[in-house]
């Protein structure tokens, strides 16, 4: 497991390039991964940040009312 | 920017035929639409979000990107609420057989296309009733009528921005505000319009916006969908198929959040790679500055044709009042014959017939022999419609 890690699980690609526009713009590290499959048996793609962002991230996706699965630590 | 000719595209083929079906498909496309579409298939030809590799991030990048773009256009605040299809029949098909019920009664025109009075006649089956509210002999539609019409059971407006078949626009926004106060679902098919006259969502209380991509806004064939304004609960608004999202694959149901409840299968990445080219080149231009252009055109087509003995011209006549597609015949010539000779003879294409539209060519008076029509686009120039005058001009003569 890697403890630098989380993932932002989201319900679609749609959303998570939404995610992704708003990390470019604010600066944060991230990279869109397929899902875990110890996460979600998805086929779908979820967001990676730096686990020390987590909670930046999450006031900044309420703020912004992107509404996320959960966020997730790898 | 400008629109001309040394700057645009020409709008003669390579052997010299002069394109005059823009109100069908415009073309040519603006510089970039077709490179756009070539570096998908070339460098970023993967399935878009269903497999979460670079490649497959990147096409659905450049779908997201599409939808934002068509978002900004038309003033919708979510650009998840964005449903791209196969083209904007796609859209009125999610967007009447989505919302309508056994029981729903729906208000329309006379000047409809087939895409909408279609649908309509086959949701008759389904105990839905529509009525049909005739518009004057040049297309053009009395608001007031709409409100006569408004029944009890009444749920939904649906109706053209500007007829395909003589360009007359009708009232969207008068509409839309009656569509507000009787707290009815509005609507719209901006096949014609999207991409020469501005249209807001919010501005004309627009709740379903139907939109295609390879007309006015210069994208390729094969783009359009439909946009679900923010008074409508996608539960209330039924997908017409199911399948493959992406997203939620354990599960065997269809998801329920956008776009996905609506976008089942594999989506035309390319096509909107396309579209998200021109939309960028739609911005660069100018909706008015287009708008202009094509006005001007269509004052000159339109005052041209007007001086030729045995023409007849549909619609308003008025440049300011309809967009840049002209219908008119030639007295003692069938359509099919005009266009025959227009093309064999002239160089010139153009489209006749009765344009998927029977009951607005019965509002126009023209039903069943139809019409010839010649549609404008932003890179037609003055000499072009020079060049349709004379050849109608020989042919009237010749007629008489």
């Amino acid at each position: 497991m890697n403890e630098e890690y989380a993932v932002i699980l989201v319900e679609s690609t749609s959303l998570a390039l939404r995610i992704e526009k708003l990390m470019k713009k604010e600066g944060f590290i991230y990279k869109l991964i397929p899902v875990p499959r110890h996460l979600s048996s998805d086929c779908g793609v979820c967001v990676r940040i730096l686990k020390h962002d987590s909670e930046a991230i999450n006031t900044l996706l309420i703020k912004n009312r992107i509404e996320v699965q959960s966020i997730e630590s790898l | 920017m400008s629109l001309t000719a040394s700057e645009s595209p020409s709008s003669r083929t390579k052997d010299g035929a002069l394109y005059l079906d823009n109100a069908a498909t415009s073309w040519p496309k603006p510089p970039g639409v077709a490179r756009a579409m070539v570096h998908v298939l070339e460098e970023a030809g993967a399935n878009p979000g269903r497999s979460g590799h670079r490649l497959s991030i990147e096409a659905a990048r450049v779908i997201f990107n599409a939808r934002e773009a068509v978002a900004e256009l038309f003033g919708a605040s979510d650009p998840l609420r964005v449903i791209f299809g196969l083209n904007i029949t796609d859209g009125i098909n999610l967007a009447l057989h989505g919302i309508l019920r056994p029981g729903d009664h729906v208000i329309t025109s006379s000047m409809e296309h087939n895409a909408i009075m279609r649908p309509l006649n086959e949701l008759r089956q389904k105990d839905v009733r529509f009525t049909k509210i005739a518009c004057n002999a040049d297309g053009s539609l009395d608001p007031a009528l709409i409100e006569s019409a408004i029944q009890p059971n009444t749920r939904l407006i649906a109706l053209n921005h500007a007829s395909n078949v003589c360009g007359t626009v009708l009232p969207v926004k008068e509409v839309g505000q009656i569509v507000r106060n009787h707290d009815l679902l509005f609507l719209v098919d901006t096949a014609q319009t999207a991409g020469v006259i501005p249209i807001d969502m919010e501005e004309a209380s627009i709740d379903l916006l139907a939109f295609t991509g390879h007309k006015s806004l210069y994208g390729p064939m094969g783009t359009g969908g439909l946009i679900i304004g923010q008074r409508i609960d996608p539960e209330e608004l039924q997908p017409v198929r199911q399948g493959g999202t992406g997203s939620r694959s354990e599960q065997v149901v269809q998801p329920t959040f956008l776009p996905d409840r609506y976008e089942s299968g594999t989506p035309n990445a390319v096509g909107l790679a396309g579209l998200l080219a021109a939309l960028t080149w739609l911005k660069s231009e100018g909706i008015e500055t287009i708008r202009t252009h094509e006005k001007a055109l269509t004052a000159g087509l339109l005052e041209g044709l007007g001086e030729i003995t045995g023409v007849e011209i549909y619609g308003t006549q008025d440049a300011s009042k309809q967009i840049a597609t002209v219908a008119f015949n030639i007295k003692g010539l069938e359509p099919s014959t005009i266009g025959l000779r227009l093309d064999e003879e002239f160089n010139i294409l153009s489209r006749v017939g009765l344009h998927c539209a029977p009951t607005a060519h019965q509002t126009l008076g023209t039903f069943p022999q139809g019409s010839v029509r010649f549609g404008l686009g932003a890179f037609n120039q003055p000499e072009d419609v020079c060049a349709a005058l004379n050849a109608v001009r020989l042919l009237a003569k010749e007629a008489v």
